[in-house]
């Protein structure tokens, strides 16, 4: 396989790596900086103010924080080193890794429900309103796309649970334990929305660009007919920089997590997450920031890494 | 004729969003017909009357005055935000587009470390460890993400302005650095710096309204995002009351974001 690879690739990879490795050094070392540097003592936001020195004192070394930051930052990365990133204030019996593990792939179902709603709406919409460019159905696709990145994801959840689960009864209602699968509809519509808009954007410019390219002309004046032209020739060149997911598009997929679990009374990293918020279970928030970055830092590593085997254009940059 | 005609279309009802906006945050809490944390549970969760024109709430606070007081927190904690964020993010921008190097290396790497994290994941990570979130923890945690977005506009821009003939003119006449970059480089800054902040001012004020509707806002204030977290939870039985605060902020956001394309319509010359 490596034989396979020119030195140019092979660089490029290992400079890829090299750089993820160097962020996700660097998200870890943050978070840890964070917790001593922001103003304000963990402690007293774990115990609040009525609690006595002692009581401080002793859940400040159960914590470590007594020791020399050096010290800490050793210890710290020790446990980051070795899978379990640590223990959870409030379950001493539970590492934040086995927590994390329990919920985590609620949160990446949705996230990628969440990512296939939209691709259904964004690459046939996109697709339609490029072929159409300037037309009826170009304006209805650019109308979508405004709406969808207006409303506010906070709303939109309550709006769907409204229209499909109170009105219309189609759907389960938030906190229905019985609901199977269709419950996952309404938060990965209201995470998708927003990204289905910016991708029918990105479709419509991929195809328009594709479009009038030599060979669709070429294949045009064959007679090759509507609609194998556009879904076999076309589409299919256009479908490379739409799969890509940027990093805007990634960080907005994850924090609309967060905000869903919340909407719809779902199990998943994002309700973790805030519940170690409110109780100040720091090793817990610490991991989901972690775990979140390095989630983040691989899903963009390996978009890379494909665009830099399938595409050399991009190993040159 | 038609770009008359898409303008006149276009301007007002963003730019009147956002202009009504700023009067409610300006005059909101004085017109307010009640005392927006005032507790009537009488008249809890009533739907819109002419006593209440948008209904009520949780112990039955007025909506209307509660949105008229929200608009006041979104408006500070948007100007304030966005304020902090482009002047740190214009000062460390040019000089890491203007001294490049060592400083530029380590500017760059910061910023991508800050934008390599999800803004809602780093904020709330950096109020965790607050024991009592207040109004300026708050900003302090959106201005962390917000500095990037200019310090990277201002970087960019910077990088082609330095190369240009009469920033060199300057330099040769030996006008010191501070001077080249107030008096020449800065200034032509300011029209993309300005078509940015507008639509920044959206994604703060959104930003503001995810968190407290999180339950990670400022304590006592009143706040659209708290509101919706309220309409949320009775959603069900009272859903008037996420319907309007939702409401208030989507119209807001989408102000900012088409007074933002209509600003970049006008002052970029290139786009015309």
């Amino acid at each position: 396989m490596l034989r396979m690879m020119s030195p140019g690739l092979l660089r490029y990879l290992a400079g890829r790596l090299l750089r993820a490795l160097l962020t996700v050094v660097g998200l870890v070392t943050i978070v840890f900086l964070l917790v001593r540097l922001i103003p304000g003592d963990p402690v007293e936001a774990i115990l609040g103010d009525q609690a006595g020195p002692e009581e401080k004192a002793e859940l400040r070394r159960a914590l470590n924080l007594d020791r020399p930051v050096g010290e800490q930052y050793l210890s710290f990365l020790g446990d980051m080193a070795d899978g379990s990133m640590g223990t959870s204030f409030r379950r001493p019996d539970r590492s934040v890794w086995s927590m994390m593990r329990d919920v985590l792939p609620y949160t990446l179902v949705l996230a990628l429900a969440a990512l296939l709603v939209a691709w259904a709406v964004a690459i046939p919409l996109g697709a339609i309103a490029a072929a159409n460019a300037g037309r009826g159905w170009d304006k209805v696709a650019s109308t979508v796309a405004v709406a969808g990145l207006a409303i506010p994801n906070i709303w939109l959840g309550p709006l769907l649970i409204l229209a499909f689960g109170v009105k219309l009864g189609w759907l389960p209602l938030p906190g229905d334990d019985l609901a199977g699968p269709e419950a996952l509809i309404l938060p990965a519509i209201t995470i998708g929305t927003a990204l289905a808009a910016v991708l029918t954007r990105q479709t419509r410019a991929a195809m328009i660009e594709v479009l009038a390219q030599q060979y669709i002309i070429a294949a045009r004046a064959r007679g090759v007919p509507n609609v194998p032209l556009l879904l076999r020739h076309a589409l299919r060149n256009a479908m490379l920089p739409v799969m890509t997911i940027g990093a805007a598009q990634l960080g907005a997929l994850l924090s609309g997590t967060v905000v869903t679990e919340k909407i719809f009374e779902r199990q998943g990293l994002g309700t973790l997450f805030l519940d170690a918020f409110f109780a100040r279970d720091i090793p817990v928030v610490q991991g989901c920031v972690l775990v979140i970055a390095v989630i983040y830092v691989l899903v963009n590593l390996a978009v890379d890494l494909a665009y830099g085997v399938v595409d050399p254009r991009v190993r040159l940059s | 004729m038609k770009k008359l005609r898409d303008r006149l279309r276009n301007t007002p009802i963003g730019v009147t969003i956002v202009v009504s906006f700023f009067v409610m945050g300006l005059i909101g809490p004085w017109i307010a017909p009640y005392d927006p944390l005032a507790i009537d549970l009488l008249h809890e969760y009533e739907p819109p009357s002419w006593a209440h024109l948008l209904g009520t709430g949780d112990n039955g606070i007025d909506i209307l005055s509660a949105l008229l007081h929200g608009a006041r927190l979104a408006a500070i904690v948007g100007i304030v935000v966005v304020g902090v964020s482009v002047v740190l993010g214009t000062l460390v921008g040019t000089w890491a587009g203007y001294a490049g190097g060592f400083s530029d290396h380590i500017i760059t790497g910061v910023a991508d470390l800050v934008q390599a994290f999800p803004a809602i994941v780093l904020n709330i990570a950096i109020l965790a460890l607050v024991a009592r979130p207040g109004l300026m923890h708050l900003i302090v945690a959106l201005a962390i993400n917000g500095w990037v977005l200019y310090a990277r506009l201002a970087r960019a821009e910077t990088l082609s302005l330095r190369e240009r003939e009469f920033v060199e003119a300057a330099r040769a006449l030996g006008v010191p650095t501070h001077q080249v970059l107030r008096r020449h480089v800065i200034p032509n800054l300011l029209g993309p710096l300005v078509i940015q902040a507008t639509t920044g001012l959206g994604v703060v004020i959104l930003a503001e309204a995810t968190l407290s509707f999180l339950g990670l806002g400022p304590g006592k204030a009143v706040s659209w995002g708290a509101l919706l977290d309220q309409g949320t939870s009775v959603l069900l039985r009272f859903p008037h009351v996420a319907l309007f605060s939702g409401g208030a902020i989507a119209v807001t956001v989408l102000g900012f974001n088409l007074t933002g394309d209509w600003l970049r319509d006008r002052l970029d010359p290139r786009l015309r």
